[in-house]
């Protein structure tokens, strides 16, 4: 019954140096990228109550985005903007039109109606850019690499990326610890009617909660449009990667999300390159998929409110 | 009173939660045919009290007794099946249930083994039989068939009551039952105490003072989590720092209370 | 519950439905072609997979996003037990490919039932996740593209008697009323189960765990054992589903096919087992439904379920039965006044 595959991928360990940076940078990029995702997923967890199974598709969109808005305006510098731009609007939109209903019900309704979102969004998404996949044009500043070794590169446009999630990780941070804004906002997730007593409209601050968030997850997609090829369901691969790293990093933390974001970064990309046999059998790399998985498993064994969660949420 | 190892015992218990020491150093002791009353002001510490010793709330230190057996730390489901039962303060009960079916599913937790998959639940005579007495202790037997929601406020406390009833605990932990009842319910439950105290060891919190020096036999006084003084009603009502911490400055309002 | 005071007389009604339905299905084999009986035989496979998630969901509350792990697992066992081009023995491989998906439930069980809440939502569809990659990234069985099961399994009975064959699961009309007794089966079993100690006990966990706790019980222990009655049903229907397809693949254990089985769930009316088979039957028929009309279906189904989602969230049959309730409680009324 079982059928060998002609093709495994099989590659050397990464034991000399200059790969082993290369597998360390593209982890740590890939990290970041979660990151962008995965906090606006907590954010959205942790102050209004809602667990989005269409967390996925905003980065899709994004993706889709780059890639139109690049063949309109011409250049990804400009996409990114005006993407930016219709995202949040987007986000707006959507809390108003559906998400602001859910709020006051059962977790179980918002996963039922965030999974038809999905297929909503999917379906849109072929029906406006049908199932081809596209890729988009690294731009031309960003186009180089920088030389390691003789045969060795690596792009600048990746190290570009992690600068920018850097960036804006430190931009979240900023906002959340030393803005009013961030002060509303950290109170409403631990007290929505105290908030409300002073005079704070919540129902706006949920509504630029999730906007911002969508428009985290979006931007993630234009990001990683030059990089990745822009295809269908390329939302979802990335969602269930995000619900694990929220899992890790512990529910409404954006610490916690950061640091899960990098673990599996890392760990995901080393379980790539690395090979592992035991007895005859070849985990790794075949398992790849798995590790990230098992990971997960060990943290809830180990602290099953996540690294940086409260207990009893 | 005697020799006996008491139901209750509890040497250097002490919760914090943080910074904040919330139960203090508390020893106590509680004998079958003994209700002790723990009485306070507001944020003494009791409640708090209660959960450490049913099992809701984990002691950061000290031992807890029960008939001798240490179940320090143990969950709150082991110490309720070694006959410790416990009513809430802030009704919790199962809202959707009838008030028979609350009960029925009190006494089912005593069922051995407790795992059984077939046989209707309604048709087992024994627990239907421990939920109707323990109803119509708390003097609910005509309400049986109403949904608990549908219940008023003092007939969900006396449900409360009845659940806890139901799991035939020896050891009551009883935390304030008389919140909420109207007077006449209130005398039936303290005459209710009374009857129970033959073959239980009670614990009461409770802030209806005129209730809890009608039935206690031992009072301990908490303030800020710490025991005050121990005794009969009697010596308590005698007792020069407990009329200076609580009793003495604002009697009318505890009594009030 | 049953001894919910204003809807006693709703059961009497509800058995009416259920026999009438129940003769339908015994009689539809009769007079419909073929595809209309394997549609049904499709539809009945499903009602015994969204009845399982309703242990959980409604009887529980336990909201798995993972459910199809223990259907797509079973089905993989399926294709495993089955020699090429020959039968596996129906008597070997079912309560094999069933114990499988209630050993991995357990297994999982143990992590998933840690935690609760979002978490449960989340770790339970990861695990699944996980499950998935272990069948698309391997060459375990035929990765991505999945394995054919080229013989249906084999009915007859050992030597002791005498090979006999009580049925035929290659005949269609067979393989329909072998799935209409196993969808009667689960339903008794469900049924009991329910009705047992064990199903108030997770009633009342559903309800309010923290006191069942108080009250002594070890509730993890309970959760645990529903988990894993729910994972082997699935695992049954999942048998059944790769046995009637012919044809196994990592979709099968995928995250849309527990989304869908959620759907049904709530569709049909959560904690009533009927409302989980109607639910069933009802979103298979939307889903002819729309890809009929449109190439763009998923447009009209994703539509469908953030309407259900938004306006129907007691499913059809809560929606019946609190409409029925009302209808009785006014009536007692209206004696009492008159």
């Amino acid at each position: 019954m079982i059928f060998p595959d002609a093709f495994l991928p099989y590659l050397e360990p990464a034991v000399d140096f200059p790969t082993f940076l290369i597998q360390l940078l593209n982890g740590v990029q890939y990290g970041l990228l979660l990151f962008l995702i995965a906090s606006g997923l907590t954010l959205i967890f942790g102050i209004m109550g809602i667990i989005n199974l269409a967390h996925g598709s905003f980065y899709m969109l994004g993706a889709y985005l780059a890639f139109s808005l690049t063949e309109g305006l011409g250049s990804l510098w400009l996409a990114l903007p005006a993407g930016i731009v219709l995202s949040v609007l987007f986000g707006l939109a959507l809390e108003w039109l559906v998400i602001q209903r859910l709020y006051a019900r059962d977790h179980l309704y918002q996963v039922l109606l965030t999974y038809g979102l999905i297929l909503v969004f999917e379906e849109l998404r072929s029906i406006l850019w049908g199932d081809d996949v596209h890729g988009v044009k690294v731009p031309e500043l960003l186009a180089a690499s920088i030389s390691l070794t003789d045969n060795l590169n690596y792009p600048v446009y990746r190290l570009a990326m992690s600068g920018v999630c850097l960036v804006l990780a430190l931009g979240l941070w900023w906002v959340l610890r030393r803005t009013k804004l961030g002060m509303i906002i950290r109170a409403g997730s631990v007290n929505r009617d105290m908030v409300q007593s002073l005079g704070i409209d919540i129902t706006l601050i949920y509504r630029i909660v999730f906007a911002a968030g969508l428009a985290l997850a979006a931007f993630a997609g234009m990001l990683a449009a030059p990089t990745s090829s822009v295809f269908p369901g390329m939302g979802n691969q990335v969602l269930i990667i995000c619900f694990v790293v929220v899992v890790i990093g512990g529910i409404g933390s954006v610490q916690g999300a950061m640091i899960g974001a990098i673990l599996i970064g890392l760990v995901d990309t080393f379980g790539k390159v690395l090979t592992l046999e035991v007895a005859g059998f070849q985990l790794l790399p075949q398992l790849s998929g798995v590790t990230v998985y098992l990971m997960m498993a060990v943290i809830l064994l180990w602290r099953p409110e996540g690294l940086f969660g409260s207990r009893g949420r | 009173m005697d020799e006996r190892e008491p139901m209750l015992r509890t040497e250097g218990l002490s919760k914090h939660f943080g910074g904040l020491a919330a139960v203090r150093e508390v020893a106590l002791a509680c004998r079958v045919e003994e209700l002790h009353a723990v009485i306070g002001p507001n944020g003494a510490g009791k409640t708090t009290l209660i959960n450490l010793l049913s099992g809701d709330l984990a002691p950061t230190a000290g031992r807890i007794l029960v008939a001798g057996k240490d179940v320090t730390g143990l969950p709150a489901h082991r110490i309720s099946r070694l006959g410790v039962g416990r009513s809430y303060q802030k009704t919790n009960i199962f809202l959707p249930f009838t008030g028979f079916e609350n009960c029925r599913l009190s006494a089912q937790s005593r069922l051995q083994p407790s795992m059984r998959f077939f046989a209707p639940a309604h048709a087992h005579a024994p627990t239907r039989a421990a939920a109707e007495r323990a109803l119509a202790m708390a003097g609910l037997e005509g309400r049986a068939g109403v949904v608990a929601a549908a219940l008023s406020h003092g007939e969900q406390r006396q449900l409360e009551i009845a659940m806890t009833l139901a799991t035939a605990p020896r050891l009551l932990l009883l935390d304030e039952p008389l919140a909420g009842m109207g007077a006449e319910e209130s005398a039936r439950i303290v005459e209710l105490l009374k009857r129970l105290r033959a073959e239980h060891a009670i614990l009461l919190v409770e802030h209806d003072m005129d209730a809890v020096f009608a039935v206690a036999d031992t009072l301990t006084v908490m303030v800020d989590g710490a025991v005050l003084a121990t005794g009969s009603p009697d010596a308590i009502r005698a007792n020069r720092a407990v009329q200076e911490a609580y009793l003495g400055s604002n009697e009318a309002d505890i009594v009030s209370k | 519950m049953s001894a919910a005071a204003p809807g006693r007389r709703a059961p009497v009604a509800g058995v009416a439905v259920l026999l009438v339905c129940l003769a339908a299905l015994l009689l539809m084999p009769l007079g419909v072609d073929k595809f209309y009986v394997q549609l049904v035989t499709k539809m009945m496979i499903m009602a015994v997979f969204a009845m399982s998630l309703d242990l959980l969901i409604g009887f529980t509350g336990l909201v798995s996003f993972g459910h199809a792990a223990y259907f797509g697992v079973a089905g993989y066992v399926l294709a495993y037990a089955a020699p090429q081009y020959q039968a596996a023995s129906l008597w070997v491989s079912l309560p094999l490919a069933m114990a499988v998906s209630g050993l991995l439930a357990l297994v999982i069980g143990l992590f998933v039932l840690r935690t609760s809440g979002v978490y449960f939502i989340m770790v339970t569809l990861a695990f699944a996740q996980m499950l998935y990659f272990v069948f698309h990234d391997t060459k375990l069985a035929g990765g991505t593209d999945g394995v054919y099961i080229y013989v249906r399994p084999d009915a007859a009975l050992g030597e002791w008697a005498g090979g006999w064959k009580p049925f035929d699961l290659e005949n269609f009309v067979h393989l329909y009323y072998v799935v209409l007794v196993l969808l009667v089966l689960t339903w008794i079993f469900l049924r009991r189960v329910i009705d047992s100690p064990f199903g108030r006990v997770i009633a009342g966990i559903k309800v309010n765990e923290p006191r069942m706790r108080s009250l002594g019980y070890a509730t993890f222990r309970y959760k645990l054992a529903s988990f894993v009655i729910a994972g082997t049903l699935a695992g049954m229907a999942g048998y059944f589903a790769a046995a009637q397809f012919g044809f196994v693949n990592p979709d099968m254990l995928g995250w849309h096919l527990s989304g869908s089985a959620i759907m049904m769930v709530i569709l049909g009316g959560m904690g009533t087992l009927g409302g989980a088979a109607l639910g069933a039957f009802m979103m298979m028929l939307l889903e002819l439904l729309f890809q009929g009309l449109t190439k763009h279906w998923q447009l009209l189904m994703g539509g469908s379920i953030v309407g259900v989602a938004l306006l129907l969230p007691h499913g059809l049959l809560g929606t019946v039965a609190a409409w029925w309730g009302r209808r009785v409680a006014a009536k007692d009324s209206e004696r009492t006044d008159g």
